[in-house]
């Protein structure tokens, strides 16, 4: 019996479904071996992906200040870009949640509106669309702390939020769960902010250094080796943070430990 | 002092200016399924959760002998029940400043809650309000029948029409206030004694 | 020309980060336990989350039909003997407090704990006129002494030690400096308010919430002090906000059931006292208070934050909250709650307070009325950001950001750039903790030497999916 990931490599969902990566600004620059991983993992269930290579940013460091006057470029940039496409991919959940739910400011026409409808975090993308069984091709022998960032859990669904009362639900920890070797440490505060919050952390850096401090002692106290997260902008000021620390941890993004590389 | 009508009029002008365009209709309040199963003893838990004590007693003498075992030291036993006389009778207190001294109290609460531990004690369960909380300990007489599942089921019990006060106790007077940490007797009762009686009959 | 200064909670907070290892650490993990309790019961009860939508719509249908229910709520309080009176705002609240007070030849009040009290800045203004004002809540009388307001709203002294307390009570009240045990600092105060209840000529309470059905008013109290001040004193004066109400008696379950879990982790608070006029021989005076409300009613964006009932979970949830502590804020309401209504009061002595936070998300989902703070501190960014109370450095960079993520050519033109030169750039240059506050804490990311971009136009076709 064929598992959901054979059936996708043989092409069960339309072919002539067109998938846009979305690569975010800063794992362009910073983390190109995101985007890599991302786009091989993706052509390994056989997708037809496509790259705008006009692309730029999401537009949230603007919006996110509320100065949606200079945000308003990049997200029509954005629209323009990927308006062609079925859905949309990218690797980082709040830039996808900008997307999703920030993109309200412009006009809605029939465009925005697909485009908004049809972004996907990877995660959600592989677990809710793709439906992804098995990961063959992964290994990864670790103890692995999971970050899921605040706009994942709380923006789009990634996880049941510690605040809420109902059936809890992690859907990162259901696709890792599937690669062998890999071993899930559980934290004391899953989901309380890593302090990051896009300009914030050099904004109000001392409380932003604190909370990103608390993190890494949690996740260094229940014996993890890495911490993997859907959202490298997470991970890149928890690093930062950790190696200032001494502490020994490493951090890579899911789309690498899913896809076997490259780290 | 009379408050001038103008500020009446001027703010119900300026809050029928800004209300809202779009109406919310009131949602009505479910009837939650409740099992009638174990009332007392979760209240007794969560009385206990809450600081206070729960006790059985085979008769209303036991009430005298309970309270002079949890309190052997009371000078002033000030009682609104007819079943313990106690030193002074609520009915001769004219002022509350009066019960200024008073070590024990004693009242009976027409209602409990399970959810809570919570008791229900009104202005004429009190007869003196003050008794509740200048009492350095109280005990509250409680028929076992009379508890409750929730708070849905105490609201439909409370007449709110009937009295000027009415008090969902829980367990004595506490604080955490400093460093977080539970102290009780903070300015009310010290501690609460809930002792399971019906009442007698009249 | 404003002579009023801007809050600066981000400064606040580094102070109250830095000034040893144990305020800070001790501040977040009591509220942090806080929170766990509070998920405990929470979690107890399954009809949790449909409790906080209930409640959430009884305070949106009274507050859009806010005009019918304080009328409901008037006329049935004067037909149970309360005295009514409207205050349109903070100074006239004071004014009828204290002419309540003067009427009745009141020299000595004690009260109980009342944000809105604290809002009107009343307590100064009846001791320049000659009353003495006492708290009498533990929390309350702690910063009272120590001439601070309260930094949290259900814990107001959560920031200091024991020992902070201990060496306050010697220097104000003449205790052992030495004894900081809780239970003995309680009882300083027990023995410190009971003469003072027994002495005063009138008890003051604020209200957590108004009955309209049958004119009653609610306070929640743990230590009993509201209900000692109301009970002994001949005089009760109670004040309330316009957006307490409620419309019935039977809605009081829902929000009694969701208060004390939310705000402590405890099924009720241990007295929940409902006033419907004045006691035997006593007498009774409400003081319905607008200050604002009605103007914030009328606010699309910003007016459910009048539903709030005043729990303080959003704080105790708030990691940016448990870091900075209240009194960063510099507000009578602090905490994601006091970053979108403080705005309301003043809008540039507090257009910092929306950018000190990192809009998580965690405060919505724990406000037991489902207000929606996290999009409201948003909606407040953009507020400033067209008034123009950004802060210079952001304008300037998001106006050039703006223009370059707009366009890809600049995009990629300034990669190309960035790379070499943090590469080249001197060590003391990037690690300069003015220039470059990420790096007071944190060690760089380094610079990739190929963009994503570089990589997909050397190893895949610019049109598509040739396999690797």
């Amino acid at each position: 019996m064929a598992t959901q990931t054979e059936a996708t490599s043989r092409r069960d969902i339309p072919e002539s479904m067109r998938v846009g990566l979305f690569i975010p600004c800063y794992i362009d620059m910073t983390y190109p071996e995101v985007g890599v991983a991302t786009l091989q993992l993706l052509e390994r269930f056989g997708l037809n992906v496509g790259y705008p290579l006009t692309q730029t940013c999401c537009g949230q460091p603007m919006s996110n200040s509320g100065d949606e006057h200079n945000a308003e470029a990049a997200e029509q940039l954005f629209v323009d870009n990927f308006k062609d496409f079925d859905c949309i991919v990218g690797p980082a959940g709040s830039c996808v949640k900008q997307v999703r739910c920030h993109f309200d400011r412009m006009k809605q026409t029939d465009e925005v509106k697909h485009v908004r409808r049809h972004t996907y975090e990877l995660v959600e993308f592989l677990h809710d669309i793709l439906k992804v069984d098995a990961f063959p091709w992964a290994e990864f022998q670790h103890a692995v702390a999971i970050h899921n960032s605040c706009s994942s859990v709380r923006g789009l669904g990634i996880a049941k939020p510690s605040e809420i009362v109902g059936v809890p639900f992690d859907k990162t920890a259901s696709l890792l769960s599937k690669v062998k070797g890999l071993v899930l440490v559980p934290v004391d505060r899953p989901d309380d902010c890593c302090g990051f919050g896009g300009t914030f952390c050099v904004t109000d850096e001392a409380v932003s250094a604190r909370m990103g401090l608390e993190k890494a002692h949690d996740q260094v106290r229940h014996g993890a080796e890495y911490v993997v997260s859907p959202d490298m902008s997470c991970l890149m000021h928890q690093q930062g943070v950790a190696r200032r620390a001494g502490l020994d941890l490493k951090y890579v993004h899911v789309a690498q430990v899913l896809n076997g590389g490259p780290f | 002092m009379e408050t001038s009508k103008t500020n009446r009029e001027i703010i119900f002008n300026a809050i029928r200016a800004s209300l809202p365009d779009m109406k919310v209709e009131h949602p009505g309040i479910p009837v939650f399924q409740r099992t009638a199963a174990h009332l007392q003893q979760l209240f007794e838990q969560h009385l206990n959760e809450a600081g206070g004590a729960a006790h059985d007693v085979a008769s209303a003498a036991g009430v005298g002998t309970l309270v002079k075992a949890l309190h052997p030291k009371a000078k002033v036993i000030c009682s609104a029940v007819p079943e313990i006389a106690g030193t002074r009778h609520i009915g001769i207190v004219k002022d509350p400043h009066e019960l200024a001294d008073v070590d024990v109290g004693i009242v009976r609460a027409r209602f409990g809650v399970a959810e809570s531990g919570a008791i229900w004690l009104t202005q004429e369960d009190l007869v003196v309000d003050a008794l509740g909380f200048l009492s350095q300990h109280l005990i509250v007489l409680l028929d076992p029948e009379h508890i409750v599942a929730d708070m849905h089921e105490a609201y439909r019990r409370v007449r709110l029409n009937e009295t000027a006060f009415g008090c969902f106790m829980m367990g004595p007077s506490a604080t955490a206030d400093v460093e977080a940490t539970l102290v009780h007797g903070a300015q009310g009762a010290r501690s609460l004694n809930v002792i399971f009686l019906p009442a007698s009959e009249r | 020309m404003s002579i009023v200064k801007q809050v600066n909670p981000v400064a606040a907070a580094e102070l109250f980060i830095i000034q040893d290892h144990v305020h800070e650490p001790m501040h977040d993990r009591f509220l942090w336990g806080t929170m766990q309790r509070r998920n405990q019961q929470a979690a107890a009860i399954p009809e949790w989350e449909e409790l906080r939508e209930l409640a959430s719509k009884i305070k949106e249908h009274t507050l859009t039909h806010l005009d019918l229910y304080l009328e409901e709520f008037e006329r049935n309080a004067t037909k149970r003997g309360a005295h009514i009176h409207w205050a349109l705002d903070a100074s006239e609240h004071n004014q009828i407090v204290y002419s309540i007070l003067y009427d009745h030849g009141v020299k000595e009040l004690i009260k109980s704990k009342s944000m809105l009290q604290e809002e009107c800045q009343m307590t100064p203004f009846l001791e320049k006129r000659g009353i003495k004002v006492v708290e009498s809540d533990l929390g309350e009388r702690i910063q009272q002494l120590d001439g601070q307001p309260p930094s949290h709203i259900v814990f107001p002294a959560i920031h200091k030690t024991r020992q902070d307390v201990a060496k306050l009570f010697a220097r104000t009240i003449g205790t052992d400096p030495n004894n900081d045990d809780p239970h003995f600092l309680t009882e300083v105060v027990r023995n410190n308010a009971r003469p003072r209840f027994l002495a005063a000529g009138a008890g003051m309470t604020g209200g957590n919430f108004a009955i309209a059905e049958t004119g009653t008013f609610m306070v929640c109290t743990n230590e009993g002090n509201a209900d000692i001040g109301a009970s002994v004193p001949p005089l009760h004066i109670a004040s309330i906000g316009i957006e307490k109400m409620i419309p019935r008696v039977e809605d009081m379950g829902v929000f009694l059931r969701l208060l004390a879990r939310s705000a402590e982790g405890a099924p009720l608070t241990q007295y929940s006292s409902h006033f419907s006029g004045p006691r035997k021989n006593g007498e009774l005076h409400i003081v319905l208070v607008d200050n604002g409300r009605s103007r914030r009613l009328g606010m699309p964006d910003f007016w459910h934050s009048l539903k709030c009932i005043r729990c303080g979970a959003c704080m105790n949830t708030c990691p940016v909250y448990r870091r900075s502590g209240g009194l960063s804020y510099g507000a009578t309401y602090s905490g994601p709650i006091g970053v979108i209504l403080d705005p309301t009061f003043d809008e540039f002595k507090y257009s910092e307070l929306p950018f000190h936070s990192t809009l998580c998300g965690s405060c919505s989902e724990v406000c037991p009325v489902k207000i929606d703070i996290s999009d409201q501190i948003l909606k407040w960014r953009r507020v400033m950001a067209e008034k123009g109370y950004l802060p210079l450095v952001k304008k300037l960079s998001f106006s050039v950001a703006g223009h370059v993520f707009g366009h890809p050519e600049e995009y990629q033109t300034l990669q190309k750039a960035a790379g070499p030169a943090m590469d080249h750039a001197p060590h003391f240059l990037l690690y300069n903790n003015s220039l470059n506050p990420w790096t007071r804490d944190r060690e760089l990311p380094r610079v990739a030497k190929q963009t994503f971009r570089e990589w997909y136009l050397a190893n895949r076709s610019e049109h598509g999916n040739v396999q690797n």
